[in-house]
């Protein structure tokens, strides 16, 4: 298959373009976190229910 | 704030607030207004449900609502780039100052779409996710891609998808449905004609230019305010039933027999004033109070149960 002129140059991003991408990961990592303590706090109430009206 | 104004704070904001620009792009495009409304009617169905959710609980699954609303948010802006451009109150939506592409809005509104759909239900429970499932499809597919550019009757059939977060909140308090929380969705659905009218009257030419046949356009102003009328009476017998049926007391009570014969007031004097600046500063009242009806109605709903009231 012939490749076009431009899959054979390298991918070169702009300083916008790389200003968005990081502002995007650092985004894209706080949510990620906070999905953690999310799960992580929904698990404990969960969990200390199920323990407390466990038979015994 | 406004999307118009956000918008336009982040056009003029300097290189050092250039990410928080960024940032609130986003923001705008997960439309923050409804979001609001979704999260607050969610919460008061919450509230206003039989038994208890632990704090942790309501708080996780209002932080999913709010993500599943501004996703179908971002989708519905995704799709109507092309007319948000035409549209004065809509051309300074991210997309259309080529803030933010096309295609990442797409992505981004997936994945917050999928997302908040499979936590709220893994964390809280399937019903919940279900309903929160069903009010993006229906935003996204019924109202945005099929009935808006279709038929004047897009947002009376469409206005559905902005009804369910209250039935949302039910099933997160309660893991189900109930008459209570269909008669919460009846007063948004019957709410959200008169509503978006009153809006249409005054921007009638924006959607004729956009070719979106809003009723204004398709059988005229007249028709328009007769249609107004009519809806507002019937949401106003409406938004008092849940005093009677559902999870309403007699604050409830007064505060939508008041509000709603208010709003058939206004929406009286709409259907009277017909030529010139006095029709439209009408519909703009008629406009501004219906938001303020709503949230007076819902939050009469929590007022009541942080009181003991019920």
């Amino acid at each position: 298959m012939m490749a076009t002129p431009d899959a054979e140059r390298p991918l070169v991003l702009t300083e916008e373009e790389k200003r968005r991408q990081r502002i995007r990961s650092l985004a894209i990592a706080f949510a990620l976190a906070a999905l953690v303590v999310i799960f992580f706090l929904v698990t404990i109430v969960r969990l200390s229910g199920n323990v407390m009206n466990r038979p015994i | 704030m406004t999307e118009t104004s956000a918008a336009i704070a982040a056009e003029t904001a300097g290189p050092d607030t250039a990410a928080q620009g960024a940032l609130r792009d986003y923001l705008v495009l997960m439309k923050p207004r409804v979001m609001s409304l979704a999260i607050f009617t969610a919460l008061a169905a919450m509230v206003a449900a039989p038994g208890s959710v632990h704090p942790v609980i309501a708080v996780t699954a209002l932080i999913f609502i709010a993500m599943g609303a501004g996703a179908a948010g971002a989708l519905n802006m995704w799709y109507d780039a092309d007319i948000d451009r035409l549209m004065a109150r809509t051309a300074l939506r991210p997309i259309p100052r080529n803030k933010v592409p096309p295609e990442e809005a797409l992505a981004f509104g997936m994945v917050l779409s999928i997302g908040s759909v499979f936590c709220l239900g893994v964390l809280v429970n399937w019903t919940a996710s279900a309903l929160l499932a069903l009010t993006i499809l229906y935003y996204v597919f019924i109202y945005t891609m099929w009935l808006k550019r279709r038929t004047p009757l897009n947002i009376v059939i469409g206005g559905a998808a902005g009804s369910f977060p209250p039935m949302i909140g039910w099933a997160v308090a309660t893991g189900g449905v109930a008459l209570e929380s269909v008669l919460l969705f009846i007063v948004i659905f019957l709410w959200t004609p008169p509503h978006f009218w009153a809006l249409a009257l005054v921007r009638s030419r924006d959607y004729e230019r956009a070719g979106v046949p809003m009723l204004p356009v398709v059988a005229g102003k007249d028709h328009t305010r007769t249609q107004i009328l009519v809806y507002s009476v019937v949401m106003a017998v409406a938004g008092v039933a849940p005093s009677y049926f559902g999870p309403g007391g007699m604050f409830y009570l007064a505060v939508s027999a008041l509000g709603g014969a208010v709003f058939v007031g206004l929406a009286l004097r709409v259907y009277q004033r017909r030529e010139g600046a006095a029709a439209d500063r009408a519909a703009r009242a008629l406009f501004a109070f219906s938001i303020f009806y709503l949230f007076g109605v819902f939050a009469a709903l929590i007022i009541e149960q942080a009181l003991g009231w019920v």
